[in-house]
């Protein structure tokens, strides 16, 4: 709290032969969203490399197993179930944040949560059921890249619940004012974007892994 | 003030907007992990639709869950920044797999 308040004064001192002050504010929350947007296209192309790693690699099996005998697609059926149900509450949690609902806001926010933790519960079970068969990401050159990209795009959805999780006492204690909500929105870019990397996730390496 | 309402109606979506993202994007999951798990389907066949799908389902989010558009200063600013960053993607991925998958018919793989 206190450090917030030394960061407004600095801003207010640097601001100050401005008159039109609330202004400058408003303009500051669009860049805010849009700082936040190019940040996302940076982290487009990491998933990007790990991709192609993974699409260069994916047949070096060493003769031990390959897709077609680890995926199981029920299974991440629902996984993608869990995510995609999770974008919509998202959007509704964002919905009733404009409209200054803060208990519903808070309501759609926990359903979310819920259902990212249940997507990353699933993935970490996944991940040790394979670790426990003997096919860790040491096995080979297709496990080791399968393992990165999957694991990279878990390691984000568990920062995106760290960041839902803070939100949510934010919005509790403090209410709905401008800047909390210009932070939920950096968060639902961030998670809306997390959805689209699962939909080349489970093509790229599930569904065509299986056929 | 005005360009602040059309901000706003652009860049928010409402109820309406986010269930049709939602109903498009369920039916554009399902169709391929069907294709996939029953197997009714030449694997050319397949293969092509699951990718198509994939990209119309993609489109379908920007769309919808992340309101890119071409109407907004904003929107247009994102929307460029994105459509970058997608032919940087389609250089790195396509490159790197022509690459290495010439490299292995050349090593006789």
């Amino acid at each position: 709290m206190s450090t917030l308040s030394i960061n407004v004064e600095a801003e207010n001192t640097a601001l100050a032969s401005h008159d039109d002050h609330a202004h400058e504010h408003h303009d500051t929350s669009g860049d805010t969203v849009f700082g936040f947007w190019l940040y996302l296209m940076t982290d487009c192309l990491l998933f990007a490399s790990f991709f192609a790693t993974y699409a260069v690699l994916f047949m070096n099996t060493v003769g031990g197993v390959s897709g077609k005998d680890i995926f199981e697609l029920d299974f991440v059926a629902v996984e993608t179930a869990a995510l995609l149900i999770s974008s919509i509450t998202f959007g509704f949690a964002m919905i009733c944040a404009q409209g200054q609902k803060k208990a519903l806001t808070l309501m759609w926010l926990a359903i979310t949560f819920c259902l990212g933790a249940t997507f990353i519960g699933m993935e970490i079970y996944e991940f040790t059921h394979l670790i426990e068969h003997g096919n860790g990401p040491q096995g080979s050159a297709f496990l080791s890249s399968f393992f990165a990209l999957v694991g990279l795009h878990g390691l984000h959805v568990t920062a995106g619940l760290i960041w839902m999780a803070i939100m949510m006492i934010e919005v509790a204690r403090r209410g709905l004012g401008k800047p909390t909500v210009t932070r939920l929105m950096c968060l639902s870019l961030f998670w809306h974007f997390l959805d689209i990397v699962w939909i080349c996730v489970f093509t790229v390496v599930y569904l065509m892994g299986v056929m | 003030m005005n360009h602040n309402e059309t901000h706003d109606d652009a860049s928010h979506g409402t109820v309406k907007g986010y269930l049709i993202g939602f109903v498009l994007a369920v039916i554009l999951t399902v169709i391929p992990f069907y294709m996939v798990m029953t197997g009714d389907f030449s694997k050319v066949t397949t293969l092509w639709t699951i990718i198509t799908l994939a990209i119309v389902q993609i489109w379908v989010h920007l769309k919808y869950f992340l309101h890119l558009n071409f109407i907004t200063e904003d929107g247009r600013a994102s929307t460029f920044s994105f459509l970058f960053s997608a032919l940087i993607i389609v250089m790195v991925v396509g490159l790197s797999v022509w690459i290495i998958y010439e490299s292995n018919a050349m090593m006789m793989y």
